[in-house]
């Protein structure tokens, strides 16, 4: 079995414009805490973004509420025939890069795994990467 | 001693790779440790990715019974009733620190 959710997702993710707004103004709302959530995607292509409640204490962690998780993956999701295919989390005050902790942490190998950075305020940007077997890699996203 | 009950176990993602793709199982326990025990028997290595070596949950996995955790109710002991639902999800998790 594939440990990727689609073919081609994990070397180009197709993050439309609407999604990437979402993610930096979620980002915004958060800060300085981080904030997190998950894509939502049907047949490889991401359809929705989720914001989850961030429950880890601090302003340098993130945990998604495992209930909320729990909700979507086990009930809406597969109701909507839909399927987490990324997850998304900002770095206030950092680089969008994987951390130690985010390697480390990395227990949903299939999917791509976004970091907002609102390092430079004016400035957001996004990149996505896979994390497999403390591995990271890039993955493309739209100019 | 509580009598065996068939549940249904949720498998997330991550863990299909261990039930040839299956996104439910179902197993026999009592309580959750059982219905545990019960799914590495028929899958084998699943539960290292559940409970550590001294068996009890991992601090990155969360189990839930019917939508309850059962960190809130008795762990591994929490009994099972015929029907419910054991769901299994790995944390989502990280962070900017190191």
């Amino acid at each position: 079995m594939s440990e990727s959710a689609a073919p081609g997702i994990d070397t180009a993710f197709p993050l439309s414009p609407e999604m990437r707004a979402a993610i930096i103004a979620h980002a915004r709302r958060e800060a300085p805490r981080e904030c997190c959530g998950i894509i939502a995607g049907r047949d490889g292509a991401p359809v929705r973004v989720y914001p989850t409640t961030n429950i880890a204490e601090g302003n340098r962690f993130y945990e998604i509420d495992p209930k909320e998780l729990a909700d979507l993956e086990f009930r809406e999701l597969p109701n909507e025939n839909a399927e987490i295919v990324a997850i998304y989390h900002s770095h206030p005050a950092s680089p969008a890069y994987p951390s130690r902790t985010d390697v480390e942490l990395a227990f949903w190998p299939e999917a791509v795994y976004l970091i907002c950075s609102l390092e430079d305020p004016d400035k957001p940007y996004i990149r996505g990467f896979t994390i497999r077997d403390g591995q990271i890699a890039e993955v493309t996203l739209p100019a | 001693m509580a009598s065996e009950s068939t549940v249904q176990v949720l498998i997330p993602t991550p863990l299909r790779r261990f039930t040839d793709g299956e996104s439910r199982v179902e197993v026999s326990g009592a309580t959750v440790g059982d219905a545990l025990d019960a799914l590495e028997a028929r899958f084998p290595g699943i539960d290292e990715r559940v409970r550590d070596d001294s068996g009890q949950i991992r601090r990155f996995v969360n189990l839930f019974v019917n939508g309850q955790n059962v960190r809130d109710r008795d762990g591994i002991a929490t009994p099972l009733s015929p029907g419910d639902e054991l769901g299994i999800i790995p944390a989502m998790a990280g962070g900017s620190a190191a």
